[in-house]
């Protein structure tokens, strides 16, 4: 088995346990969770040089901050399979006493966690600034930070977009889940982004495009954003996915941005995801 | 002690003393950073720029992303200290801090200057009266008011030591220079100024001042304040409060601040709980400032000793 098809393994199981934590929990953000499944495993299990013996400044690693927060199943998931906490605590999502809030948090300690998030446009900062810290302390590692596409609506976002430019933040590698939905609606219908691709550009961020449910094109993405960083930008991978993706019901619809399924719902999903490494 | 307090011989700002403070703490703290936003001369903060230029982030007019570029730095074992106006360091930018700093439990230190109607002729826009009130209700973040220059330069070096969140809160004006250089700077930890009989009085901030220069003008009069200066609003120095209204049984707050939110809500509640004293409270009522000087708005806002004096008697009479 190839490295490509382990990946695409893993990333079928991640989805499998985000619609099951959805399912048990009957609520929280099952789209863009299954959109983001790829580029995260692909971060997670490939790319990112990090330690589950979690260090909360990330010291010597790179660092992954989650801006848009509520695909927290994901994040969840992919936390337990790569052995920040037992993969049986993904059962306690969003239930009383449970370190797996519904969006993340470090307030209860829970392992992988460097910020909260879930109120939109805010993770990005802090990731600059882990970013401007990794520079003042000679760690060459870099910073990674995901948001979403209707999370760039927020004005916090483009103050973030200026001040890494000017600064020169270099160690920074951005990722917009470009799904183009959002809880309303498409974006284009809520609020339109317009031309994306010529707005970060024109904020001094090195710009490349890939498809985010392609496994060999996410891997040959980030190696690609790696190679543009250390030159005096920082750098956007503006990521197509499909929201949903792998689920064909949910695919391509935010309809399914922040829903539960039901029972019926949860087989025939599940019966689209393959069990490959074990449920929790 | 009212007359050693009373004889100063200097005025400076608190927020001299907070540009000060920041410098001789980075010279021997190497993890202190500093973060402004475009507000780098007001804030006093060009003898740290200028001694440490790469410990110093400039945000421009963009007070979100300072707030979570400074938890980020936070969360890679800095302790920075973010400079702006205590009102863009609090209202605009709440959800930023709720979140990202309280929430997440980062060591940012939020400092604010031009807090309360003395920053003046800017008028109300500016002259942030709530913000203690939104600091405080975050849990875990500590809130502290110092009084003059030299407890903000003390409070600013001290503040370092605290494991947490902090919202330093000083202000723009110059102001008497009467607290002396050798009292050291505890965290919740309030100050006996002057021991009295007859009515505990509470002030933090600029007020203290003026409640120094009201407990004067009470002693010619027969009456006798214990003056104690709170410092940290939050966490609250109860025992001090407490022995003192156990032994007075009356008390007088003073801030420059609104009534609901302050100083004085916070020394009522703990009162309410532990020790019911008859209250009067000195501070902004449900109002927004002006533009006008410094003296004119606490005269005209009801902030200046003579305000005090009148809820001492006030106070003594119930």
């Amino acid at each position: 088995m190839d490295k490509i098809d382990q990946l695409q393994k893993t990333a079928t199981q991640i989805r499998r346990d985000i619609v099951r934590m959805v399912y048990n929990a009957s609520s929280g953000h099952p789209g863009g969770s299954l959109g983001c499944a790829d580029f995260l495993t692909a971060l997670y299990f490939s790319r990112m040089k990090h330690n589950p013996a979690f260090q909360m400044d990330g010291k010597g690693e790179d660092v992954f901050v989650l801006s848009n927060g509520h695909i927290s199943p994901l994040f969840y998931s992919v936390l337990a399979r790569s052995g920040y906490f037992e993969l049986d605590e993904l059962k306690t999502f969003r239930e009383i006493d449970s370190r797996l809030q519904g969006h993340p948090a470090t307030h209860e300690g829970l392992p992988g966690v460097r910020v909260a998030t879930g109120s939109l446009g805010q993770g990005l900062s802090v990731a600059v600034g882990i970013a401007l810290s990794k520079r003042l302390a000679g760690d060459d590692r870099y910073v990674y930070a995901l948001t979403g596409d209707g999370e760039l609506q927020e004005g916090q976002i483009w103050e973030a977009l200026m001040f890494s430019a000017h600064h020169k933040i270099d160690n920074l590698i951005v990722t917009v889940d470009w799904n183009g939905q959002q809880i309303d609606g498409p974006n284009d219908e809520v609020i339109s982004l317009g031309d994306l691709r010529a707005k970060w550009e024109a904020f001094g961020w090195e710009t490349l495009e890939m498809n985010g449910n392609d496994m060999a094109e996410v891997l040959s993405g980030l190696d690609d954003a790696k190679k543009r960083a250390g030159n005096g930008k920082p750098v956007c991978i503006l990521m197509k996915t499909e929201m949903g993706f792998g689920v064909d019901f949910m695919t391509g619809t935010h309809k399914w941005h922040g829903i539960a399924p039901n029972k019926e719902q949860l087989d025939i999903a599940l019966g689209q995801l393959e069990e490959t490494l074990g449920d929790f | 002690m009212l007359e050693k307090l009373l004889d100063f011989k200097d005025k400076k700002a608190t927020r001299d003393g907070f540009g000060d403070g920041l410098y001789e703490l980075a010279k021997s703290n190497s993890k202190v950073v500093g973060l402004c936003a475009d507000l780098a001369g007001s804030l006093k903060m060009n003898k740290f720029i200028d001694a440490f230029p790469e410990r110093f982030f400039q945000c421009g007019v963009a007070e979100a992303n300072m707030m979570g570029t400074a938890a980020g730095l936070a969360t890679g074992g800095f302790i920075p200290y973010t400079g702006t106006f205590a009102n863009f360091s609090t209202g605009r930018v709440y959800d930023q801090i709720r979140q990202s700093i309280a929430y997440s439990n980062k060591n940012v230190k939020i400092c604010a200057s031009h807090a309360g109607i003395t920053l003046g002729e800017d008028g109300a826009t500016h002259q942030i009266l709530e913000d203690m009130g939104m600091m405080k209700m975050l849990p875990g973040m500590a809130v502290v008011n110092p009084c003059d220059y030299n407890q903000t330069k003390a409070a600013t070096i001290a503040i370092a030591e605290h494991d947490g969140p902090v919202y330093l809160r000083f202000g723009r004006p110059g102001w008497p220079i009467f607290m002396p250089e050798d009292i050291p700077f505890e965290l919740g930890k309030g100050i006996l100024l002057s021991e009295g009989r007859d009515v505990t009085l509470i002030a933090t901030g600029h007020m203290v001042w003026e409640s120094v220069k009201a407990a004067k003008e009470l002693e010619s009069r027969g009456i006798s304040c214990e003056l104690i200066n709170i410092h940290t609003i939050k966490p609250l120095d109860e025992q001090i409060i407490l022995d003192s209204a156990s032994k007075t049984g009356k008390i007088v707050t003073a801030e420059e601040h609104q009534i609901n939110g302050g100083l004085g809500e916070s020394v009522a509640g703990l009162c309410a709980r532990k020790l019911p004293v008859p209250m009067e409270m000195v501070a902004v009522n449900d109002r927004f400032g002006e533009s006008g000087k410094p003296p004119e708005l606490l005269k005209k806002y009801g902030l200046d000793s003579s305000n005090v004096v009148e809820a001492v008697k006030a106070v003594i009479e119930r």
